[in-house]
């Protein structure tokens, strides 16, 4: 695996009011990792997401993406940069069928502008049927081909969460976050999931942030893990690592005193 | 690819007979009758343009009224002679710029269409930030202010005095051919790539975001549309009523198209025409209520102001009871069509 | 509107004496207020919120259309209660009574308003729902009790406020609440929404600002209606939360 560093946080921080939800926050991501983002519930994971991904600004600290500082940005500039996301409570477009929903991902790549799309005019027509194929195979590829015309929310859940991935995948990303891709899932689909997630970053070369509760998830296929609570990073390392810090066992477990 | 073909032949020979419709209508009716239709034709555009706003990228703006009001000044301004300008200024003489202009009917329908897109898009940049009771408002605020500076902007506008002997239009070919063009172009919008981007900022905004989708960017693209065709049809309702004044373009305006894409169904371009024909047409109808009827001799005095208790009241029972409208977000495809006629002839067969 | 009405009839009509009428026309804008409520917000609770708002709107143009049919759009004056109006002199500046009870009556209420909404129990369920609406249901609180209150309440205060603006300006139309209602929101929206100093620093900064732009600038005084909305636009896009409001996060 070569060390091309793909995404640094420095000292991320956000404040809400009176209230910091993330307290310097430092990842470090290489290319072809998969990392796993754990802690508690209210632990600020989610946020973390929101704020590379552009929909809060943090109050203090930067963010680098291929080397490049997007701290701030607007978040269709971050996805056009290359950064895709799933999200914690599923949000699909409700009115649309599966490939649909893919399909608006390929609309920020259309070179063809609204007039000759009105008058299907042929760039238009060629780049829209060219989307049209290189979405059905990425459909194909994620193994939901076969109800691309039904409607996304009509979909079982495990395939609803798939699709959410699928539709990430449209926006060609080099860096994918997930936000507990496998919430809901009975355990047959979780094993399903992780050979997935693996699939996926083999196919498209793929580097992987993730936000797990289910352990076996995050031990059996994350590279490294970074722990938070309340905010704060309180450890990180390789799964093992992170399974014998003391400090980790006392956040999920709380100590006798807690009363937890 | 054969479907795909029989269906464009289908829509020619439904173009096709829609002009002849066209023809022999503007022929043979009544110039009571010519009026209505071309009156449902300005209210099909209007429901369209709002549908794109409201139904299809889901922002509830309330200031179509404001933008009709900039197309049918500008086109009227645009249309009227010279001569008959001097005369209405009387009060305050017209700007020098203005006074000698006189541009065809057509052209200056478009003309409206593209300053109430400008001040769509001077509306929009600010407006378009807010969501919800927030941007109705503040659309709805818009319109006013539109009014309002029209009502004092007397060199320009002739103030509240309104403007008289715009050219009268009284062709059918003028304003059908206005909305079938209309519909044409919407539905292309609508099912491009960009329909797709605006259904998927209402469906929901913050993964759209998510896809790539610049927010604003598409937002007020779809409100400069709306706003364009709202301008538009204000100009075809200064050609048919011939005088304008700014009391005319209140919010009851916007009441009325927010009926008809309400009726016709919120994401229904099929819908909105259907509504807008028949709300206009029960408009008319209604009338009767507000006259005075005779009634085996007695006279029962007509009660002006039912008709909009009556629309208000459909209004809420459809938003109430009937959610979805006529038609939901349905659309008519020949497919559809199609089907229906096999199932008939078969069940004829079966019979 | 309506209030302003049930009361006109009250004194003009039946001869009433003018608290009472004040009073009946309070209890039946309550009591509209209402069963407005149930039958045209409760059904659409879950539903859109474009569809609520559609119901919204057609609810007040009924009512204002109502109007219209029932009682005619021409304009009637309002009886002024001869012992709340009279003309009070100081050195040589005269003014109406009302000039002094409409001030008072507006502070009374917002000090009520304010412990109603901080200190019972009610008002505190009520801000509960504003902020989250399922938890708040699952704390017990009684949804439908606690939002007919609210419109309860609101409706009363909108009474008052209507019979208020018929006193001072005595002269009353079926459409004379849709540009005062227009820009309560607007007060509402500028001082912060679910903030009662707000609100009535809203309607301060409206009230003043529109007295000031006819006095000191009169050729301007075509736009008086106009400076509610610029203001309301300024604010929201600098303040997005209002000038008291707090600025509410979107959960994402």
């Amino acid at each position: 695996m070569s060390s091309e560093k793909i995404l640094i946080t420095k000292d991320l921080t956000i404040k809400f009011g009176g209230l910091t939800a993330v307290s310097g926050l430092n990842l470090d991501i290489s290319k072809g990792e998969i990392i796993g983002l754990i802690g508690p519930n209210g632990a600020g994971k989610t946020t973390c997401f929101n704020i590379i991904t552009g929909v809060y600004k943090p109050t203090s600290g930067n963010i680098l993406f291929h080397n490049q500082d997007i701290t701030g940005l607007r978040p269709d500039l971050i996805t056009k940069l290359g950064i895709a996301r799933t999200f914690q409570n599923i949000r699909l477009f409700n009115s649309m069928t599966v490939l649909e929903n893919v399909m608006i991902s390929k609309h920020v790549r259309l070179n063809a502008n609204l007039l000759e799309a009105v008058l299907h005019l042929p760039r238009y027509t060629n780049a829209h049927r060219q989307h049209l194929e290189e979405c059905m195979e990425l459909l194909e590829q994620v193994g939901l081909a076969d109800v691309a015309h039904e409607k996304g929310t009509s979909l079982p859940y495990g395939k609803q969460r798939r699709l959410e991935i699928a539709r990430a995948l449209a926006t060609q990303p080099t860096l994918l976050l997930l936000d507990e891709p496998a919430a809901g899932m009975n355990p047959q689909e979780t094993l399903e999931l992780m050979d997935f997630i693996k699939k996926i970053r083999e196919l498209y070369g793929l580097t992987i942030l993730l936000i797990e509760h289910h352990m076996e998830v995050v031990m059996g296929i994350c590279e490294r893990i970074t722990v938070l609570d309340y905010g704060i990073t309180i450890a990180q390392g390789t799964p093992a690592e992170v399974q014998a810090n003391q400090q980790v066992i006392k956040a999920y477990l709380g100590t006798v005193e807690d009363d937890a | 690819m054969e479907n795909k073909r029989q269906n464009t032949i289908l829509t020619i020979i439904a173009l096709l007979f829609c002009t002849l419709l066209i023809y022999l209508g503007d022929n043979n009716l009544s110039r009571f009758q010519l009026r209505i239709l071309n009156l449902s034709a300005i209210y099909v555009i209007l429901g369209l343009s709002m549908n794109l706003v409201i139904g299809f990228t889901g922002m509830f703006s309330l200031g179509h009224a404001g933008f009709m009001c900039v197309g049918a000044y500008t086109a009227a301004i645009l249309t009227m002679s010279p001569a008959a300008k001097e005369l209405i200024y009387y009060m305050v003489p017209i700007h020098p710029l203005l006074a000698n202009i006189q541009w065809g009917v057509i052209p200056a329908a478009l003309a409206g269409g593209i300053v109430a897109a400008i001040f769509g898009v001077l509306v929009g940049f600010p407006a378009l930030r807010l969501r919800d009771d927030y941007l109705a408002i503040a659309t709805l605020g818009f319109a006013e202010i539109i009014r309002i500076v029209v009502t004092n902007t007397t060199s320009i506008t002739n103030g509240s005095l309104g403007l008289k002997d715009i050219p009268s239009v009284k062709s059918l070919w003028v304003y059908w051919g206005f909305a079938i063009l209309t519909i044409l172009i919407l539905r292309a919008i609508i099912n491009s790539s960009w329909g797709y981007a605006f259904k998927a900022i209402r469906d929901n905004e913050i993964a759209a975001e998510a896809m790539g989708i610049n927010i604003l960017k598409h937002k007020l693209l779809s409100f400069t549309i709306g706003a364009f065709f709202a301008g538009l049809s204000g100009a075809l309702m200064a050609y048919l009523i011939t005088s304008i004044d700014p009391t005319m373009f209140r919010f009851t305006f916007t009441f009325q198209i927010l009926l008809i894409v309400v009726l016709g169904g919120m994401g229904s371009i099929t819908g909105s025409i259907v509504a807008g024909v028949l709300v206009t047409v029960a408009m008319e109808w209604l009338r009767f209520v507000e006259q005075d009827m005779n009634f085996f001799g007695f006279v029962i005095p007509g009660i002006s102001g039912m008709r909009m208790v009556i629309f208000s009241i459909l209004l809420l029972l459809v938003v109430l009871f009937y959610r979805q409208g006529l038609l939901g977000t349905k659309e008519f495809s020949w497919n559809f069509f199609l089907k229906l006629a096999s199932k008939r002839s078969k069940q004829k067969e079966v019979s | 509107m309506v209030a302003a009405y049930v009361a006109f009839f009250g004194i003009a009509i039946f001869a009433l004496p003018w608290w009472l009428s004040f009073l009946i026309a309070i209890i039946v804008t309550t009591v509209l207020g209402v069963l407005i409520e149930r039958t045209a917000y409760r059904p659409l609770r879950d539903a859109p919120r474009i569809s609520a708002l559609i119901s919204a709107i057609g609810v007040s143009y009924l009512l204002e259309n109502l109007g219209i049919v029932v009682l005619g759009a021409r304009p009637r004056p309002f009886p002024r209660p001869e012992n709340l109006v009279w003309n009070i002199k100081v050195g040589n500046i005269s003014f109406l009574s009302l000039a002094v009870i409409i001030p008072i009556i507006t502070i009374l209420l917002l000090i009520a308003v304010t412990l109603f909404v901080n200190r019972t129990k009610v008002g505190i369920a009520m801000r509960a729902l504003s902020r989250d609406f399922e938890t708040a249901s699952l704390m017990a609180v009684d949804v439908n009790k606690v939002i007919s209150a609210t419109f309860a309440v609101g409706s009363a205060l909108a009474a008052v406020g209507g019979i208020m603006w018929g006193m001072q300006y005595p002269q009353i139309d079926p459409l004379m609440g849709v540009f005062p209602g227009l820009k309560c929101f607007i007060a509402a929206v500028m001082g912060g929404i679910g903030s009662v100093p707000g609100a009535m620093l809203g309607g301060f900064i409206l009230g003043m600002g529109e007295v000031m732009i006819v006095g000191f600038m009169p050729e301007l005084s075509g736009y008086r209606d106009a400076f509610a909305f610029v203001v309301l636009i300024l604010i929201l896009l600098f303040k997005p939360g209002g000038l008291l409001g707090e600025n509410v996060v979107e959960k994402v």
